[in-house]
């Protein structure tokens, strides 16, 4: 059964449409919205304060203004770079139309718009590359994480393995993935980006372990009682696998997901920067190199933003979970 | 009598760290068809491990099991189970529960439609017809332990094994589901064999009480007929000079033959000090 339920932070709100105001609905409030606004004022404050004192040789360190100014800086940039996109588009069409009046027989050639990304293409890169690494990454983890969960012999022939590979740094694995992609993905008109899939390979294998170990702690701490009851029923390994198992291993799996998540969200930054691969690591890559005076305002920026994507992702991973798992209580924070 | 379940000489020996330890040894029991027999003893005397054998979820390290003239080497619903703590799974409702079961019982012999049909007459036996939607987290503990009774009435087992089925609830909601199961004993004549540790539910329930010794080692002690006739009716047997003699000698062997309660040791006495502040 699909219930909509209200954030936490909106109920007090609920409450008082409906006429319930009290000492419960006050501390709600007091909690959830005035003491994290509170929070965020006093952190501006000491930014703007800090950011003053702070002299670089590129200027000053950007404060909260400067930022502000810069993300309509940016948006601006963005509005622009959409508009000298259309118009190029609509020179092409009319240069080609023209053409044609007096060359019917012509093929017409239509060329891509060659503009630099703007900061939000820039975003929308990023987000693409993550969500497919880490899709990649599940696709992966799941399964074998069964598979290592239900076999003591593959978890024992896995173990050491995860554990080397486990902590291994992305910028470890980011040449051996660049030089790899280069010599395997040779084809002369790319599908995907090389810089694309050299982000996204590195992304799976850093965020691929989360998951991996969550999913087969969760596969082995399987109540021995289910495993009874899927005995005396005769259940083949396959129903097993799904009727006991799986369902069993959810709660743990989410909580995998979301670490991994969480991971790929970190090193596909690195990465970009590191690979020079478009995204937003590039984009805070560019404006270091750039070095003029808006330049840090801007990063710190990609850095407000960076941030505010990571924590809205795994806000998804968290619906996601509620979503689809039965233990409503390993969903909570 | 043609015994519809054997077990003969089915002996039981654990490899632990510090040699072997003989939990079962020597058990013989025949059980008719339609006879509810129930298990008694201490705890750790190895009820649950016979039950478990008959279960075939255990592999007895001498002698065997056999059902309808076949050795059971592995469990199957034929032989269902009643677990202590229910085990229903918690992210299916009472319904799909038993419904699972029905499935891998019945997928050959029944239609779709006849499937839930069974299913919800099923739930309707241990009256849970009103919650048949509502998964384990919603409901109560009585409740749960009807739909695993349920479940496990649903695979139309030869032998229904139950594995202290009412421990864990209270007295009241105890006493309504030893009601239930009588009443479905009564209708649909199936072959129990039930462990408890409770004298009036064994005296009240069976045909027949089989009583353990303690282990290690420990095998049936004796075996008691209950000839109270059925169906049986809890107040008026409060007055029964037969359920008591019964009573009377279930308590006698648990706690004169195989008293497992020893004298407490004595309090260090802080009487002299006392006495002489005052």
């Amino acid at each position: 059964m699909v219930t909509m339920t209200l954030p936490d932070w909106l109920a007090p709100y609920r409450d008082l449409m409906r006429g319930k105001a009290g000492p419960a609905q006050q501390q709600a409030m007091l909690r959830q919205l005035v003491w994290p606004l509170l929070g965020i004022a006093l952190f501006l404050l000491l930014w703007h304060w800090a950011a003053q004192n702070i002299q670089t040789s590129l200027g000053q360190f950007p404060g909260p203004a400067t930022v502000w100014e810069q993300t309509q800086a940016l948006y601006q940039e963005h509005r622009q770079g959409r508009q000298q996109e259309a118009a190029f588009h609509e020179r092409q069409e009319k240069y080609i139309e023209t053409r044609l009046a007096q060359q019917p027989d012509w093929q017409p050639v239509r060329r891509d718009y060659t503009g630099a990304p703007t900061f939000f293409d820039q975003v929308g890169t990023s987000l693409i590359t993550v969500m497919s690494g880490f899709l990649l990454a599940s696709a992966l983890a799941i399964p074998l994480g069964i598979v290592v969960g239900l076999s003591a012999g593959v978890h024992a022939a896995m173990n050491p393995l995860i554990q080397i590979f486990k902590p291994v740094s992305p910028l470890a694995w980011l040449p051996l993935v660049t030089m790899v992609v280069s010599a395997v993905y040779t084809s002369s008109d790319p599908w995907l980006a090389k810089s694309f899939l050299t982000s996204m390979f590195t992304v799976t294998l850093c965020c691929l372990w989360p998951t991996l170990l969550n999913t087969a702690v969760g596969v082995t701490s399987v109540s021995s009682d289910l495993t009874n009851v899927s005995r005396v029923l005769r259940l083949n390994a396959f129903e097993h696998v799904r009727r006991i198992v799986l369902p069993s291993a959810l709660p743990m799996m989410f909580t995998g997901l979301r670490l991994s998540l969480g991971i790929a969200w970190m090193v596909l930054i690195a990465a970009e920067m590191l690979a020079q691969n478009p995204g937003l690591g590039k984009f805070v890559w560019d404006e270091f190199q750039n070095g003029s005076s808006q330049s840090l305002g801007r990063i710190m920026v990609a850095v407000l933003v960076i941030g505010l994507i990571g924590f809205l992702l795994d806000r998804l991973m968290l619906a996601l979970q509620r979503f689809l798992v039965w233990d409503k209580s390993a969903a909570q924070r | 009598m043609t015994a519809l379940l054997e077990l003969s000489n089915v002996g039981m020996a654990f490899d632990t760290p510090t040699g072997r330890f003989e939990a079962l040894k020597g058990v013989n029991l025949k059980i008719a068809a339609g006879e509810f027999v129930s298990l008694i003893g201490h705890s750790g005397c190895g009820k649950s491990t016979v039950l478990n054998i008959v279960a075939g979820l255990l592999r007895a390290t001498d002698g065997g099991v056999i059902l309808e003239r076949r050795e059971v080497t592995e469990p199957g619903p034929e032989r269902a189970v009643v677990f202590q703590n229910h085990s229903l799974l918690p992210w299916l409702t009472a319904f799909e529960n038993v419904e699972l079961a029905v499935r891998q019982v019945f997928r050959k012999q029944k239609s779709k439609k006849e499937m839930r049909d069974w299913v919800a007459y099923n739930l309707e036996l241990v009256h849970m017809a009103h919650a048949m939607d509502k998964t384990p987290q919603e409901i109560s503990g009585g409740m749960k332990q009807r739909v695993g009774i349920a479940r496990a009435l649903a695979m139309q087992p030869r032998v229904l094994l139950m594995d202290e089925p009412f421990g864990a609830l209270d007295a009241l909601t105890r006493a309504h589901l030893q009601d239930s199961l009588m009443a479905i004993h009564a209708q649909l004549g199936t072959t129990v064999i039930m462990i408890t540790h409770d004298v009036d539910e064994a005296v009240l329930l069976s045909d027949r009480i089989v009583m353990m010794s303690n282990g290690p080692s420990a095998t049936i002690g004796e075996v008691l007929p209950v000839a109270l006739p059925r169906p049986r009716d809890r107040l008026a047997l409060a007055d029964d000079p037969v359920y008591h003699r019964c009573r009377q000698k279930v308590l006698r062997f648990l706690y004169e033959k195989q008293n497992k309660v020893t004298a407490l040791p004595s309090r260090p006495d802080p009487a002299p000090q006392q006495r002489r502040q005052a």
